[in-house]
C-alpha cells in the first residue's frame, strides 16, 4: 500500500464510515439539541443577570460579580464533573445530558452577564436622560431605549462566546452523553480505525459553520449607520 | 412681571458636587407664556441649574415647584411630573435605533399608554410642527443635527409639557444649521410655550425672550428684560461677559 492509500485507509475508510454514520448522526441531533438548550437558557439568564445588575442593589451586585467570575474562572469540564458526581450525594442525580447542560449554561450565563453589562455601560448616559426626561420609568428606559442598543453593540463578541462555549458539549463526553464525539470515539475504539473520528469532525463543521454564518448575518443585519 | 401662579418656581437651589459648590441659592421663578434666557460664562451653574427644574440633577437643599408639583417631595411620582416638562439636549440625545417617527411615539405609547394610530398622528402634528414630517422614517444618523434637534423638539413638545427647557440647544450645530432650530423655537414661543433656555445665542435672546438672567460662579448675578442686560449691564461681571463675546 503506497502512502496515500494508507491514509485515505486510516481517516477516510467507506466501510467504516457507512458503519458509524448512523450513530454519528443521532450525536449530531443530540448536539443540536443540546447546544440549543445551552445558547437558549445561557443568554436568558445572562441578559437577566446584568438587568438586575443594572439596577444597582449592592449586596446582589456582589453576588452577580462573585459568581460570574467564579464560573469564568473555572474549566468548564471541571464544572461537568462537579455537576454530575457532586450533587447525588445530596440526592439529585442529574444526567450526564442534564449535567453538561446546567455546567455549560453558567458558564455561558456568566461570560454573557459580562458582556451585555458592558454593553449597558456603552450606551451614552445621554439617552437615560432623554427617556427619563419624557417621563419613562427606569424600568421602561432600560427596556425601550438601553437594552435595544446594549445588545446590537454586542452582538459581535456575544456571537463569539456562544459558538466557543457550544463547542463545550463535547466535554459531555466524559459524563456518557451520547454527542458527537462520544459517538465518533467509540466508533474509533470499536472499529480500531480513526475514521469515525473524522466523520465526527465533519458533523462540527456541518453544525457550527452555519452558526458562524448566522452571527456574520446578525452583525450586519443589526448594525446601524454611525 | 409675572401674570399669575408661576409655572416653574425654583427657590434657594444649592448644589454640591463633592467639595464642588455649583450653585449657590439660586431663585428661578417662571411665568405662563414666558421665555426665560440663562446666559453666563460655561461652570457658571446654568446647566447645572436647568437641570434641577425636572431633577435630571437633584438639588442639595431648595426647593422646585413646576405646575403646583413639589418635585423634591419623596412621594411625589416623578415620572408623571416630568411628562409635564420638555427637556431639549445640547446633544440631541434622539435613540439611534429608532426612526424619527419612533423617538416620538415612544413616551406617547409607553408612558401615556397611546394606542398606535393615536400616538402616531400626534407624532405626525409635532413632526409637522418642526418642519420634518417628511422625515418621519428617517433614522436619527440620516438626519443632519439641525434636523435632529428639531426631531428632539418635537419628541418633547408631543407630550404637551407646561414648560420646556433647552440647555444649549445650538451649542452642538454648525452655524448654518443653527436657524432653522431657532425659528421652530420662536414659533413654540409665539404658540405660548412656556421656555427656559440656555444658550450663547445673544440675538435670539434679544429677539425673543421676555427676561434675562446672567449667571457667575453659581449665583444669579443680575436679571432684567433683554434691552437691559444688553443694553444697560451694570454688573461689572456682565459687561466683561458681553465685551468677551462681542470680540469673537
Amino acid at each position: 500500500m503506497t502512502n496515500w492509500d494508507n491514509f485515505v485507509f486510516t481517516f477516510f475508510n467507506a466501510r467504516v464510515m457507512a458503519e458509524y454514520l448512523p450513530r454519528i448522526i443521532d450525536g449530531f441531533f443530540l448536539t443540536v439539541g443540546l447546544a440549543a438548550l445551552i445558547v437558549a437558557s445561557g443568554l436568558a439568564l445572562g441578559l437577566g443577570l446584568a438587568v438586575i445588575r443594572s439596577f444597582r442593589v449592592r449586596p446582589l451586585n456582589w453576588l452577580i460579580v462573585f459568581l460570574v467570575d467564579l464560573f469564568r474562572a473555572l474549566p468548564p469540564l471541571v464544572i461537568i464533573v462537579l455537576i454530575y458526581f457532586g450533587l447525588p450525594p445530596i440526592g439529585l442525580a442529574p444526567s450526564g445530558f442534564v449535567s453538561t447542560w446546567l455546567a455549560l449554561t453558567f458558564v455561558l450565563a456568566a461570560f454573557a452577564e459580562e458582556i451585555f453589562w458592558a454593553g449597558i455601560l456603552a450606551v451614552p448616559k445621554g439617552q437615560w436622560e432623554a427617556a427619563r426626561s419624557t417621563g419613562m420609568s427606569f424600568a421602561r428606559t432600560l427596556l425601550w431605549v438601553v437594552l435595544p442598543q446594549a445588545v446590537r453593540l454586542t452582538i459581535p463578541p456575544l456571537t463569539n462566546r456562544t459558538i466557543a462555549i457550544t463547542k463545550g458539549t463535547a466535554l459531555g463526553s466524559v459524563v456518557a452523553v451520547a454527542e458527537i464525539l462520544s459517538q465518533a470515539s467509540a466508533g474509533v475504539s470499536f472499529s480500531s480505525n480513526p475514521s469515525p473520528l473524522t466523520l465526527g469532525a465533519i458533523a462540527y463543521l456541518v453544525l457550527f459553520v452555519p452558526v458562524v454564518a448566522f452571527g456574520r448575518w446578525v452583525e450586519t443585519r443589526f448594525a446601524w449607520r454611525r | 412681571m409675572l401674570n399669575g401662579a408661576p409655572i416653574l418656581e425654583a427657590r434657594g437651589i444649592h448644589k454640591h458636587f463633592g467639595t464642588l459648590h455649583v450653585l449657590k441659592g439660586v431663585d428661578l421663578v417662571v411665568a405662563p407664556r414666558e421665555l426665560v434666557f440663562i446666559i453666563g460664562p460655561s461652570g457658571s451653574g446654568k446647566s447645572t441649574l436647568l437641570r434641577c427644574c425636572n431633577r435630571l440633577e437633584e438639588p442639595s437643599s431648595g426647593s422646585v415647584v413646576v405646575d403646583g408639583i413639589d418635585l423634591l417631595d419623596r412621594r411625589t411620582d416623578i415620572n408623571a411630573a416630568r411628562r409635564r416638562i420638555g427637556m431639549v439636549f445640547q446633544s440631541f440625545n434622539l435613540y439611534p435605533h429608532m426612526t424619527a417617527l419612533g423617538n416620538v411615539t415612544l413616551a406617547l405609547r409607553r408612558v401615556l399608554g397611546r394606542g398606535r394610530e393615536e400616538a402616531e398622528a400626534i407624532a405626525h402634528a409635532a413632526l409637522k410642527r418642526v418642519g420634518l414630517d417628511e422625515k418621519a422614517n428617517a433614522y436619527p444618523l440620516e438626519l443632519s443635527g439641525g434636523q435632529q434637534q428639531r426631531v428632539a423638539i418635537a419628541r418633547a413638545i408631543a407630550l404637551e409639557p407646561r414648560v420646556m427647557l433647552f440647555d444649549e440647544p445650538t451649542s452642538a450645530l454648525d452655524p448654518e444649521l443653527v436657524g432653522g432650530v431657532l425659528k421652530v423655537m420662536r414659533e413654540l414661543r409665539e404658540s405660548g410655550m412656556t421656555m427656559v433656555v440656555v444658550s450663547h445665542e445673544m440675538g435670539f435672546a434679544r429677539a425673543a425672550a421676555d427676561r434675562v438672567l446672567f449667571m457667575d460662579h453659581g449665583l444669579v448675578v443680575e436679571e432684567g428684560p433683554p434691552a437691559q442686560i444688553f443694553g444697560e449691564p451694570r454688573a461689572e461681571r456682565l459687561r466683561g461677559f458681553l465685551r468677551e463675546l462681542d470680540r469673537h
